[in-house]
Formats: C-alpha cells, structure tokens, sequence
C-alpha cells in the first residue's frame, strides 16, 4: 500500500519522546519507510537516538543499534564486513544515521575512512545544524549567522561568523557514486534520493534538513514551510552528485531566489539580523555568498563536472 | 601437535587464524603490527578467510568490531598504549553491550613522554572498562589464551569482551618454540560463535544500546558486574577443558595445567614474589637460584586479572609471611594498582601477610636477575618504603 | 535466532535484559504523547479530498487513514504541532485550543 507514493507501513512508532514538530522524527519516518523492512539501521548519540529508545521502550520496528557519539559509520563498516563474511553481502540495506553534530564534527574522520573503503552503505544526516540534543550548541553544520548557546548573538558578535561546511562535497570528493542534498520541505524529492542512494552499491550519502523548532526557535507548525523556504532562497540548494557529476534539482535559476529575509525572519536564531534594527552588512553577506555558490552548482551541472 | 620456533606475536596470529574470526578490524601501533601483519598475509595468501578492515584509528578498529559482534560475527581486533587509550569510549560500550570482542594488548607504555616500550600501564589502566584481562608469560601461552579466550568471552554464561595482554618487545617480538595443535583439535575446542542476546537481523529485529535512565542502570550495571564475577567459573572451566584437549608439548612453557594463577615453588615458601607477563620468566632464574642457596621464596604469577581472582589468590599465599608485588604500572597520587588490590584482599585476614609494593620496568626500563634479587632482599629484611620504585 | 526468554534477566527484582538489549517492537506506543499537547487539529472533512500529505508531514506517525479514505489524527498521540494545519493544501484542518 502506498499513499503518495510512499509506503504505508510505519517502522518508526508513535510515542517517542521528540519535541511537537520535530523535523528529524518527520526525517525519520521517511527514511525508514525508504529503507524497508530488510535493513540494519545504526544511529549516532542525539536526539533521534535519545528520544527513541527510552529503555525499556522503543520506538523503532527495524534492527537498530547505537553505538557512541562518533562511529555509526565505523560501526556500519563491521556490519558490512559480518554480513560479507556471513554471505548476505549486498542483501540487506546498511543504513547509518546522524545528527549534523556527528556527521560533520566528531564522527567526520570514521565517515571519511569508511567512505575511502568503499563499504556498501548509505550514511544519511538528518541535519537540524547544531548539537541539539545536549541544547543547542553550535556545529561544523550551523550556518552563518546563526545564534546558538555556544555561537550567542552578542554585543560584538553576530553568532555564528564561518559559513557552513560543504560535507557533500567532501564526501563525492571521496568517490562516492552518489551523494545528495534533501530538504524535509520537499518530502518525495528526499524520499526519491534516499531511496536511490540505499540502492546504489558503495558509500553513498544524503543530507537531510529537518527543521528542529526548538534550536532554530521557529513556530512548530512551520517546520516544514522554512524546511522548503530554505531551498526557495538559495540558501539550501538541492542537488545531487552522480558519479562525480552534478545535477541541480532546485532553484535552477539565480533570478528564481526568494529573498533570504523571508527565511531568516521566521527563525528565532537569526532574529538579532533584524532587531534593534536590520543587520544589512550580515544579511547582504549571506545574499551573495548564496548567490555566489549556486551560480557555482549551477555552472558545474551545465558543463557537466 | 607441531612444535615451531616462532615469534610470539605470530603465534597469536596463528591463534586467531586458527579461531577464525569473521571480521578482523585493527589499526597498525608499535608493538603490535606483526600480529596484524601476519594476519594480512594468511588472508592475502588464502589462509584466512576473514573480512579484514583496514580502519582509519583504534577508535575505527573497536567500533567496527561492535558492529560485526552485535551482526552475530566472531570479531577481533589488537592494538596496545595509545591505541587502547584511544579505543576507551567504546571499550565501556562494548563489555556494556555484552558483545564478546576480543582483542590482544601488547602492552606499551603511555605518552607522555611518547614510548614504544613495554609496561603494563595501558591495559591496568583499563581495568574498569568491564572486559576479562588475562596476562600470558611466554609465546606457548600467547597462543594457548588466545584460542581460550574466544571459548570464553563467547560463552552465555559470560558474554563479556576479553583481552590476553603481552609485553611488547620482550615476549611480542621474542623467539620461542611453540606448540601447535591441528585445525581440527582446535575447531573441536572452539566451535562457531552462536550468538545468545543479541543480533542485527532483519528477520527478528532487535533494538541493541538504549539509553538507560536512572531507574533502569544501576540494575544493568549489576546483572554485568554479575557475569564478570561468575565468568571466573566459566575461565576456569575453559582451562581445564583446555589443559585436557591440549597436554604440554614443550616443558616450562606454560602451567602442566592451566589456572588462574601459577604457583613456583610457593609451597614452602616465606615470601612469595607477586607478578603478571614475560618478566616471571625472570623471576623464576632468580627463585631457582635463591632456592639453591637455601631461601624459601617463590612465585605467585597471575594469569587472570580481571576478574579478580581473590580466592585462588588467598590459597596460593595462606603460608606465606610477606608477599612482594611487583608491578608495570602506577596510579599517579595513589598506591600501586595491584597493591592496592592485595591490600583490600587481605584487609580482613587475621593472619594477613606484610605486603610490599614495587614499581619495575616503567617505559620498557629493563628487569634484570639483579632487580629481583634486590627486591628479595629488601623485602626479606623489611628495608625500604611501602612502595619502592626499582630503577 | 535469539530466544527472547533467555535475555530477561532479574536484578533488585526489577525485570531488565542481558545488555539492555530489546526486540525492535516499537514498544513506545504505550507512552501516550497526545497529554503533551494544548492544541488539537480539528478537520474539516467537506474539505479534505484524502490526499495523504498530513499523513506524510506528521512527526509522530500518527495521522491514519479513515475507512472513507480520508484523514484524522490519533489524539492519543498528537503533540498539536500543527504542522498539518499549516500544509494541509486545502486548508481543511484548523488547530483548536484543548479546553483544559
């Protein structure tokens, strides 16, 4: 059974203990459903890990292991190696899963060695850009600008004052035959890339924004509109890198770019951009860095790189 | 049973070839990577038939490890001092987990200052982490608590991580004979690891390392602290099984049969010498020789460390007036490790004996016939401080 | 295959697992998130056509299908977020305050 094209069946129960419009719960669903029945997941410590399996509850209905903090891709390598040795190499889907804080800090260097190996798994970052789970702390993933408890808009600070690290790069960088940038904004382009990036053979990876209300201190009800808003403006691109190659999927054009102000706006984390009074030189800042780095993408897909 | 000269380091790799671990995952450190070598070229070669993960840290190495353990895979992995070091995270997540990893330390020193050479500071400083520590003194034993440590960890009755610990350089890289048996005795000894409590399969899923809030640890925690405790039945069961399947093939290379401590000549001894590892071998020279001039002193080596062997170690010791440790290892603004272990195990003992503790070989610093003797003496005529450090 | 019933284990008289292991059952189902909640969605369904997209956005997985084919969250469970609300196409759904 299908109801939009995705599949009916839940393997990610009701009852888990995230916040009310969380986006990575939303991140979840979908990638479970992608991943079916015949999968090993393995989860890094976060939110997701923490609000799904307060022993003696749990809320998943797939093989799930958590590890620590730092190693589901090390630990997904293992398993790829014990199913080879077992001879169920390639039969069952190995997905790891995320949070940004894992994925581009502290897991970074077991990504990178598992991804140089070239095991067969699918390592997916529910990005929510920042250390949610242990209050909003800032990460390699925290986008400029942004304020968190430990990037705080101050006095003499605007936040966060580095851009966000490009991880997908770096991954395709590694050979990867498939990398993707998801939104949970546009959930059947996410659930089309998750999809194709479990079936493809090799490392593959997908990031996934999910919108976390409390960390970006955003209405609930609007998790998904500022998921989409922020492909809208440029500032989250969607993309996909196939066997080297790019492929924009949206926005395809610089002059189809909603204003960066009506995503930044809506989100408590950036609220110090516009009061006491509008931050022209960081907003301006962002504008074109976003501009510069679509017309980049944009460029690569058209000449094929 | 074929007798061959070889390293010790080898013939652990020969152990675990023999054990046949589905996964290998391991990341190369000083003194280790001859095992690790040697285990590439049987694979290499066609000897192996294991999945070997080239992995980018220790840290890689152990996780990877759970990872295959909890997929209901035979996992092994080696490494020693930083490495180890490094691997501390996971190895609590691993023996918390209840996965039967098991690993070789070839123990190495820790930096600061950076050394290759040998102590026991590296895996004594891991003695919290909830995995069984077994030390072996000669390449025979290398081998022989290799195949028993698989036997071990992988019973239900224990399924806790383990690690057979080795001086490196002095016996890692040392040429002995050893005695090996034939596949067939061994696979009759050790057969195929069935996994008991958990798996990572689509057929029955299961959820493995939830988090444990405050009403629920403290009982986890116990139902562990319990398995590691009864485990010293299971161990000792194992080396009896082991001492029937396999009879010394080449004398003084290991115990007649195996426990978990070895008794030299303690019978009539007065005072008992306490270490773990290669340097009993020189212990035993300088007994032989003392015995000779008539002085009743003798050996009590432990095998097994963790668990804690307490009343092996009371029987071994109920005649003896003063026990010396001897110890590679030091707990910075405490007593010695070891020591301090005796200490709690006779604190209620009438008729305790007097204890002494000495810090020896720190950094790979030689243990020489002299060392010992010193120690002897110091002890038999109560000269020096409760902790006296041998330079 | 694991047999269950040799992972129960008893400590304090408390009934826990060998390595605090469980079986994927999602079990959470019994913690009924919907008392978390201080506004419900309230759907109009002269307006809702079935097309499932309240289904696929909701956090909790717990918006079901109704025999007629349209919509409607479980109450047990809904925290109020109100993401349905916000994207529902057709704006059938509205958030109403819990009296209590």
């Amino acid at each position: 059974m299908a109801i939009l094209g995705l599949p009916e069946e839940e393997y990610f129960a009701r009852g888990h203990r995230a916040c009310a419009g969380c986006g990575a719960a939303i991140a979840i669903r979908l990638i479970t459903k992608a991943a079916g029945r015949n999968s090993i997941l393995i989860e890094s410590t976060g939110c997701i890990e923490v609000v799904s399996t307060p022993y003696p509850e749990t809320a998943w209905r797939l093989p799930w292991i958590h590890g620590a903090f730092e190693n589901p891709a090390s630990i997904a390598s293992g398993i790829c190696a014990a199913l080879k040795a077992m001879g169920k190499e390639d039969k069952i889907n190995v997905v790891a899963l995320a949070g940004d804080g894992s994925a581009y800090d502290i897991g970074f260097g077991h990504i990178s060695g598992a991804f140089e190996r070239g095991h067969n798994f699918t390592f997916i970052c529910y990005d929510n850009e920042a250390y949610m789970n242990t209050g909003i702390q800032r990460s390699g993933a925290t986008p400029y600008g942004a304020a968190t408890t430990t990037s705080p808009a101050g006095k003499i600070s605007i936040g966060k004052e580095i851009w966000k690290k490009n991880l997908v790069h770096i991954l395709a960088d590694h050979g990867s035959p498939y990398v993707a940038t998801a939104s949970i904004g546009y959930l059947t382009d996410a659930y089309r890339k998750i999809k194709r990036a479990i079936e493809t053979k090799g490392p593959t990876f997908v990031n996934l924004l999910a919108t976390c209300p409390t960390g970006w201190r955003s209405p609930t009800e609007k998790s998904i509109e500022i998921a989409r808003l922020a492909v809208e403006t440029g500032i989250y691109p969607l993309y996909e890198i196939i066997e080297g190659r790019h492929v924009i999927n949206r926005p395809k054009n610089v002059s189809d770019l909603k204003p960066v102000e009506d995503y930044l706006k809506i989100q408590g984390r950036f609220r110090h951009l516009f009061r006491p009074e509008k931050n022209e030189k960081a907003i301006n800042f962002i504008r074109e860095r976003v501009k510069s780095n679509l017309e980049l993408l944009i460029e690569h897909a058209q000449k094929n790189l | 049973m074929t007798k061959q000269i070889m390293e010790a380091s080898h013939a652990i790799a020969e152990a675990v070839r023999m054990a046949k671990p589905a996964v290998i995952a391991a990341y190369p450190i000083t003194p280790q990577t001859h095992i690790v070598e040697r285990l590439s070229e049987f694979i290499a070669d066609g000897e192996l038939d294991s999945e070997y993960i080239r992995v980018e840290s220790e840290f890689g190495a152990i996780s990877a490890c759970l990872g295959a353990s909890a997929t209901g895979t035979r996992a092994y992995t080696a490494t020693c001092s930083q490495g180890l070091a490094l691997m501390n995270e996971v190895l609590f997540i691993v023996s918390g987990m209840r996965l039967p990893v098991c690993m070789t330390v070839v123990n190495r020193a820790l930096s600061a200052p950076i050394s290759i050479w040998n102590d026991h500071q590296d895996s004594i400083s891991a003695r919290d982490v909830g995995w069984i520590q077994m030390y072996a003194e000669t390449s025979q034993e290398c081998y022989d608590l290799t195949l028993m440590q698989f036997k071990i960890s992988e019973d239900h009755r224990v399924l806790t991580p383990s690690m057979v610990c080795l001086d490196g350089f002095t016996l890692s890289h040392v040429y002995e004979p050893v005695d090996i048996p034939a596949q067939e005795q061994v696979d009759k000894f050790l057969p195929r690891y069935k996994p008991y409590h958990a798996i990572l399969d689509p057929e029955q899923p299961m959820t493995l390392g939830p988090i444990g809030f405050p009403s629920e640890y403290m009982e986890i925690r116990k139902s562990q602290i319990d398995a590691i405790e009864d485990s010293l039945r299971v161990i000792e069961e194992v080396y009896n099984e082991f001492s029937d399947s396999f009879p010394v093939g080449i004398k003084k290379a290991r115990p007649e049969r195996y426990f978990h401590v070895e008794e030299y000549q303690l019978e009539d001894a007065e005072i008992a010498l306490v270490a773990m590892g290669s340097v009993c071998g020189t212990i035993k020279v300088v007994i032989d020789e003392l015995r000779k001039k008539g002085e009743r002193v003798g050996l009590l080596k432990l095998i097994t460390y963790r668990p804690f062997p307490r009343q092996a170690i009371k029987d071994a010791l109920k005649r003896v007036e003063k026990v010396a440790v001897l110890e590679k290892a030091v707990s910075p603004g405490g007593d010695g490790p070891i020591y301090c272990e005796f200490s709690s195990l006779f604190y209620d003992s009438e008729d305790r004996p007097e204890l002494r503790d000495f810090i020896i070989g720190l950094g790979g610093r030689d243990v020489s016939l002299e060392h010992i003797k010193k120690i002897y003496e110091m002890t038999k005529e109560g000269k020096g401080e409760k902790q006296e450090w041998v330079f | 295959m694991i047999d269950f019933e040799n992972v129960k284990l008893k400590v304090n008289d408390k009934e826990i697992t060998i390595g605090a292991v469980l079986m994927s059952d999602g079990s959470t189902r019994k913690n009924k998130t919907g008392a978390w909640r201080s506004k419900r969605p309230v759907v109009d369904f002269e307006r809702c056509t079935g097309c499932g997209v309240c289904w696929s956005l909701c956090p909790e997985g717990c918006i079901e299908k109704r025999s007629d084919g349209k919509f409607e969250a479980d109450l047990d469970y809904c925290k109020g977020c109100g993401i349905c609300a916000n994207e529902c196409p057709r704006k059938a759904i509205t958030m109403v305050m819990e009296e209590k």
